[in-house]
């Protein structure tokens, strides 16, 4: 199926100005449009949609895995695309700080975390349905203002080499437990660590997330500030055990040949808070919320070919049903899935201030 | 506006006279210009911090961590400038003033850790001794870049001034560690604090080595506050406590300073030595650098050798970075010293408390973190300048705030070096206040506002936060194509662009290493 094909759909719907408001509003607009009757606004609001081939990304991802799939979406589409890369949490922080006057119209995120973020301040606008629907809800915002496109499942990577297969931890608890004392490399103050305790703080219930994070404590674990450093660790020999998301392994894998990894990955218990999934996504800005060409670039980030596209680089879960996992892992529906909105920042503030409580994080 | 007069002659004299008369309004307002500008990222921070309610104020500073977070970074930071000024002192005595050998070799080579950013330097140990981790390490390399930002103004304060007293001295019968003291450390002093302050800031606002050495500092926090928080007043309250930190040690830095003692270079002769001593001297000399550049070059270079993706270094995108380096740093560095002249120029030749703090002012700045530096940037070019946002007119202007006071000092230095009798001798010639300025003031102390210039060009070359927040969109710096891909995990594709970069940024350090605090006034 081609990219245009599929798209007319959403560009024509798009097209009419009276569909077109009821789509994609702002969503903290101060217009009352979003409770008023579609007809009314249409009569009231008449907003050009600009389709002029030309938008400006925010790519919170790195650039060797996204420009070539852009590249594709140029070619098929006609629409040149700028790119400006830089961290995720940088990348959002910068769209915070510029609000209206951002000239990005797109933002595409490392974490669900960030994307929330410029939702609560109304940065985001509502997504159509056509692009929404196709990701499964249990992986993209709750209130469309930005949409899943990867998942990324939380693993425990251990050293082949000193670890053995049958001392591996079964479940999130068994990882606090006293042989792995001095021995567990967490990052603590990572979104993707603060979405597994979330998980385990709605699945396990406040008291026992508040055992685990004391257990953590005092079992002496090695703080890193990112999850690649506890990959490489791991793999240097140093440390035995640690936590990290899967597709950092890959990447690793794919630097160094797979043969030469004595870091291995290890999945805890199906439903264990261990194996949440964490997701990345992409929203539309607010500003510029009828650029057809900006959902077009969306809509290409969920379509079979992009999605297809990061399974075959990334190895990372697709969130488009029908679309196989990559090889070699779990299926998704094994893995936990906490039904919590992993981007909503007040369920992560109560994290952090556990973490904290602990002095785990500042 | 009250003229100095030109009548009194002794240093005596004029220095009671500089207490009392008052610099002219056009050096006042340029040098409040310049403090505004720099003091851009202060205000930001301001707005963002107040946003939040006092009672959450003191909720952070409650928590837990932030007291360990303080006491490491104070530590952190007190270590690596204490020693910064020690053995920079100590490497820039033997390579100026013992017969070591091929001495503009050795000044060359130990001026080469400014060249490596401390995020590789930190990487390439991690290769070869993965287990590092902590204080020691950090303290170590951070030790070993920075010493280069004492060791070249003090070799340069050396070879401006004279051995003969201490030569005298020894005569006389003081040992050479006592003479040094008495007649040797007070000549190198204001350079030496002045570097060591620079190694403070940079320790304070550092982010990407204690990351890698798992060190966690305030930076840790900003970053935490930023990345997992998405809460812009947190990262603001941790960054003025950096400021906070910072405008305790600048005030110190102004009373360990001493004042500059005007010596006559005249050459001298150095003290022979043994074959063991000068093997000896060698090592202390090359350590630095060995530990700051060699050992994380072999280390980028054993990566290099496991990796996969070197095929995918294009020389096209390669030659373009460099050149986008290069223009981006030499802008900088003028601009950087433009901002820098008139406080340099006030704090030279005027006293009095309000500039000393005006001229404190302008190195606040350079505590901050760049992401933070970053940002006040785009709130600050959006308010004011939005048609320039994310032009390379705004990054190099954030690069001047960010670096302008690794010139400040030397500026300051060198023009103080500059003998106010000239400028009375020209000023009694008929030439105005800014033409003496101009043709006496500015060729004599050119050297010294070089080496600021090549600070901040050096520094502006390895700069990665503010530059991938500022740049315009598809152009880049060998530092952010060094980041895109040691993000991406491909560290054989990084590999080019690093060492590029630290080539590149050698050549103003060996530049630097071979220039003189003061031109000669007796030549």
């Amino acid at each position: 199926m081609s990219v245009s094909a599929r798209l007319r759909p959403v560009a024509l719907l798009l097209g009419s100005v009276v569909v077109l408001s009821g789509c994609v509003n702002p969503t903290e607009s101060a217009e009352p449009l979003e409770n008023a009757p579609d007809t009314e606004v249409a009569e009231e609001v008449v907003i050009e949609a600009v389709a002029d081939d030309y938008v400006i990304l925010y790519s919170g991802r790195e650039e060797s895995l996204v420009q070539p799939l852009i590249d594709r979406f140029t070619e098929q589409t006609g629409i040149t695309v700028d790119i400006r890369y830089a961290g995720t949490s940088e990348l959002a922080a910068q769209l915070l700080e510029e609000g209206a006057d951002s000239p990005a119209a797109v933002f595409l995120s490392q974490d669900a975390g960030a994307l929330g973020a410029l939702s609560l301040e109304g940065l985001f606008a509502e997504l159509p349905a056509e692009i929404t629907d196709r990701v499964d809800p249990a992986f993209t915002s709750f209130d469309n203002s930005w949409v899943g496109i990867t998942g990324r499942a939380r693993v425990v990577v251990y050293d082949s080499e000193t670890v053995m297969e049958e001392d591996l931890p079964a479940t999130a608890d068994d990882l606090v437990g006293p042989q792995w004392s001095g021995k567990l490399g967490v990052a603590p103050g990572n979104a993707s660590f603060q979405s597994f305790v979330t998980a385990y703080r709605v699945l396990e219930g406040e008291s026992a997330a508040d055992q685990w994070a004391s257990g953590l404590t005092i079992n002496d674990p090695q703080i890193f500030e990112k999850n690649g450093a506890i990959l490489e660790a791991v793999n240097d020999g140093t440390l035995p055990l640690g936590l990290i998301n899967h597709y950092y392994w890959y990447r690793l894998a794919s630097e160094r040949g797979a043969e030469n990894m004595t870091a291995q990955l290890h999945f805890t218990e199906a439903g264990d808070p261990a194996s949440i999934v964490n997701v990345t996504g992409a929203g539309l800005l607010a500003a510029q919320s009828f650029d057809l060409d900006a959902l077009q670039l969306i809509a290409f980030l969920v379509s079979d070919e992009g999605q297809q596209y990061f399974v075959e680089n990334t190895y990372e879960y697709p969130l488009v049903p029908g679309i196989a996992a990559p090889e070699g892992l779990p299926a998704l529906s094994d893995l936990a899935v906490a039904d919590f909105d992993l981007s909503d920042l007040a369920t992560l503030r109560d994290t952090q201030d556990l973490l904290r409580k602990y002095g785990l994080i500042l | 506006m009250p003229t100095t007069t030109t009548m009194e002659n002794t240093p005596a004299l004029r220095a009671g006279v500089s207490l009392v008369s008052r610099p002219p309004a056009w050096l006042v307002v340029l040098s409040l210009l310049a403090v505004a500008t720099v003091s851009i990222p202060l205000v930001y921070l301001g707005v963002r911090a107040s946003a939040l309610p006092f009672a959450d104020l003191v909720l952070i500073f409650r928590r837990p961590l932030v007291g360990q977070l303080v006491l490491n970074t104070v530590g952190l930071a007190l270590a690596v400038s204490a020693t910064a000024i020690a053995a920079g002192t100590i490497i820039a005595t033997i390579v100026t003033r013992l017969r070591i050998g091929a001495a503009r070799t050795w000044l060359l080579i130990s001026a080469l850790p400014l060249a490596v950013p401390s995020y590789l330097a930190s990487y390439g140990w991690l290769v070869i001794v993965p287990s590092l981790n902590g204080f020691l390490p950090s303290w170590a390399l951070l030790s070993a870049v920075t010493i280069p930002y004492v060791t070249l103004p003090v070799a340069a304060a050396l070879r401006g001034t004279s051995a003969d007293g201490e030569a005298v001295a020894r005569t006389l019968g003081l040992a050479p560690t006592q003479a040094f003291w008495r007649v040797t450390w007070p000549q190198v002093r204001p350079a030496a604090i002045a570097g060591g302050l620079l190694v403070f800031l940079y320790t304070l606002s550092d982010f990407g080595l204690v990351a890698m050495l798992r060190f966690q500092t305030l930076t840790w926090g900003v970053q935490q506050a930023y990345s997992a928080s998405f809460d812009r007043s947190q990262a603001a309250v941790l960054a003025l406590l950096l400021v906070v930190i910072a405008v305790v040690v600048v005030a110190a830095e102004r009373g360990a300073r001493g004042s500059l003692t005007r010596g006559t270079a005249l050459h001298s002769a150095k003290e022979p030595l043994s074959g063991g001593m000068r093997v000896l001297l060698s090592a202390v000399v090359a350590f630095p650098p060995l530990v700051g550049v060699l050992v994380p070059l072999v280390g980028l270079g054993i990566r290099l050798g496991e990796a996969t993706t070197l095929r995918s270094v294009d020389p096209e995108r390669l030659i373009q970075a460099t050149t986008w380096t290069i223009g981006v740093s030499l802008a900088a560095a003028v601009v950087a010293l433009l901002l820098a002249l008139p406080l340099a120029a006030l704090a030279a030749r005027y006293k009095g408390a309000w500039v000393s703090a005006v001229e404190g002012a302008g190195y606040l700045s350079n505590a901050l973190p760049g992401i933070v530096v970053g940002l006040s940037l785009v709130f600050f070019s959006l308010s004011v300048i939005p048609a320039l946002y994310q032009t390379v007119a705004v990054l190099i202007f954030a690069y001047a705030v960010l670096f302008m006071p690794k010139a400040l000092g030397t500026a300051r230095s060198s023009i103080e070096g500059v003998s106010p009798d000239l400028i009375d001798v020209a000023r009694t010639l008929g030439a105005s206040r800014l033409q003496a300025w101009a043709r006496v003031t500015v060729p004599l102390a050119l050297p010294g506002l070089g080496i600021g210039a090549l600070l901040v060009a050096i520094t502006t070359m390895k700069e990665l936060p503010a530059t991938l927040l500022l740049r315009p969109i598809g152009s880049n710096t060998l530092a952010t194509e060094l980041w895109s891909r040691t993000a991406a995990g491909e560290f054989g594709a990084a590999a080019p662009y690093a060492a590029v970069l630290v080539l590149v940024a050698a050549i103003p350090a060996m530049i630097l290493s071979g220039v003189r605090s003061v031109a000669k006034e007796e030549m």
